[in-house]
């Protein structure tokens, strides 16, 4: 019973880590909420289940579903972020909030706001593992998280676009005068981010029985605590948050009240913030100078 | 005479008032709190519990309500002198899904549920404490605690250079911002005469910082023009049925993009008052 939980913690923490990583990389060169992540994850999640629903493969659907969600996200950045970039950083926040009411609205006329229901014999086997059962759906779940994960860390990590990513987030007037386009970097970040929150809504369609048009809203909020507790500009933080959070968020469903796992979520990302606020696996004096 | 149904807009205008007022003392000392809903609920369930349970008149309860979310307020101050912008706004937002949580789990008013059983509070009441408080806030910005907040907000290493309590100013500005807020809660509670923990989420907390942003953030009056725009503008759109909401979002875009200071600004503010301000 126990392990099963376990399992089901660290399916729910991978869609979690995923979208936290979609916060940081927005965070992280910015300093600014994407408040439309949560909206764009619940795009994913819709155009994932079009995709599957019609009977076509599923790595089709995830990309389709990174696809639409990297695409609006390029465009709230054209529109909501760049004429706003010199504003005070609360005033590009509200301007995505704008776009999480219209995807909002949009996704509930287009689909409808009663939840929708993948078929369930399509991946319904679970294959035994000891003494637990591992949905297929669940392999699929983290399988897919870990390698997107591990996707994004080369990219930012090894790549000349990813250097020049990390340029921009450590000092943006340096990274300027050695050539570096803040601008295409931004729309990159943008993009990239929201490639992770359609990626995180297709899995959470095939994990979850069924999807409405308000799941980015609580999933969004505590993706953001997710990024804090492991460090905003950590992509490992992430993964490892993301699963503690899940199990812990599981734990307390399982054996405590279900009410109850919201104050232990936030309460651990208050407690970060206060006593480390570079997050778990943060180095001290990463964001010593914006915090 | 007014129809109810301009009645309850009118209510739900002076109650965002406050919420906005709240934001707006907070954010004068350079602090951004994203979880101003969570003080609205402590008003709001502390008044309803001594208005049903123990049979208070509701001026009282609205006061202990506001007296103790002024004391929460300043517990959440003092922390929150460690952090600064984004962080401070992801902290708060922390607090206020803490203390909707608290009240989803806490059984002896309703959890889930809810708590009902008010009585119900006139259009004129809510207005002569949004009124009020609204007054109290304009003459605040024209004294010399108020440059004192302002020197905080500017910069706060200077303003602890020349000898200001900046502890003290950040602080009390997060207990004032604190008992607004539950003034407000406390009207919402009298008002609906049902209060469920959904009412004072996220969404609340950011409909506050909204309401500033779009009315003006530079002068208290904004947080008027602000609040009547945000619950008026949802109205005027009923028009466009299902698509209101997107239509409400582009809107909302569009003046951000437009007018990123807000409707109501120092400049404006000085054209519109001619007649007084040359007296």
């Amino acid at each position: 019973m126990l392990l099963q939980q376990l399992v089901n913690g660290l399916t729910l923490g991978a869609v979690y880590t995923l979208i936290a990583l979609s916060f940081s990389l927005v965070m992280g060169i910015l300093s600014i909420l994407n408040l439309a992540i949560g909206e764009l994850f619940m795009l994913g999640a819709y155009l994932g289940f079009t995709v599957i629903a019609s009977a076509l493969p599923l790595p089709l659907a995830l990309v389709a579903g990174m696809a639409g969600s990297a695409l609006m996200s390029t465009v709230i950045e054209k529109v909501a972020y760049e004429p706003l970039r010199d504003a005070p950083l609360i005033t590009p926040m509200l301007s995505t909030l704008g776009f999480s009411i219209i995807l909002q609205n949009v996704v509930t006329n287009v689909w409808g706001s009663d939840p929708v229901q993948l078929p369930t014999t399509l991946f319904d086997r679970r294959v035994p593992l000891g003494s637990v059962t591992i949905g297929v759906v669940q392999i699929i779940v983290i399988g897919a998280a870990v390698v997107l994960v591990a996707a994004v860390a080369v990219l930012v990590q090894k790549t000349p676009a990813g250097r020049a990513l990390r340029a921009v987030a450590e000092n943006r007037e340096v990274a300027r005068l050695l050539g570096v386009s803040i601008q295409r970097m931004t729309l990159f970040a943008f993009a990239l981010s929201g490639a992770l929150a359609g990626a995180a809504g297709v899995l959470i369609s095939l994990h979850y029985a069924a999807i409405t048009p308000y799941i980015g809203v609580d999933t969004g909020l505590k993706a953001i605590a997710v990024m804090v507790i492991g460090g905003v500009t950590e992509i490992w933080g992430a993964l490892l948050a993301g699963p503690l959070i899940g199990i812990a968020e599981v734990l307390t469903v399982a054996y405590g009240g279900s009410q109850a796992r919201d104050l232990i979520v936030y309460g651990l990302m208050i407690l970060v913030l206060l006593l480390r606020p570079q997050g778990l696996l943060g180095r001290r004096g990463d964001i010593g100078q914006r915090v | 005479m007014i129809s109810m149904y301009q009645a309850g807009l009118l209510a739900d205008v002076g109650i965002l008032l406050l919420g906005a007022l709240s934001f707006y003392v907070i954010l004068a000392t350079g602090q951004l709190s994203f979880g101003n809903a969570g003080f609205m609920a402590i008003g709001a369930y502390v008044a309803s519990y001594l208005t049903v349970a123990l049979h208070w008149p509701l001026s009282a309860g609205l006061i202990v309500g506001a007296v103790a979310a002024a004391i929460v307020g300043v517990i959440v101050g003092f922390p929150a002198l460690r952090l600064k912008g984004i962080y401070l706004a992801m902290a708060t937002l922390g607090f206020g899904e803490m203390v909707r949580s608290f009240f989803l789990v806490f059984a002896p008013m309703g959890g889930s549920g809810g708590y009902r059983g008010m009585p119900h509070v006139s259009l004129g009441y809510i207005w002569i404490w949004a009124g009020g408080i609204l007054l109290v806030v304009l003459i605040l910005e024209r004294s010399r605690l108020w440059l004192e907040m302002r020197a905080v907000h500017d910069d706060e290493t200077a303003a602890g250079l020349i000898g200001l309590d900046t502890t003290l100013t950040k602080v009390g500005a997060f207990g004032f911002g604190a008992a607004i807020a539950a003034i407000g809660g406390a009207l919402f509670a009298h008002h609906y005469v049902y209060i469920e923990p959904g009412n004072f989420g996220f969404d609340r907390s950011i409909d506050f910082v909204l309401a500033v942003i779009l009315g003006g953030s530079t002068v208290g009056a904004g947080s008027l023009v602000g609040a009547a725009l945000l619950v008026l503008l949802p109205e005027w759109l009923r028009f466009l049925v299902d698509w209101r909401l997107a239509a409400f979002g582009a809107l909302l875009i569009l003046m951000l993009l437009t007018r990123r200071q807000g409707i109501l600004d120092r400049p404006l503010l000085a054209k519109l008052t001619p007649r007084w301000s040359a007296a």
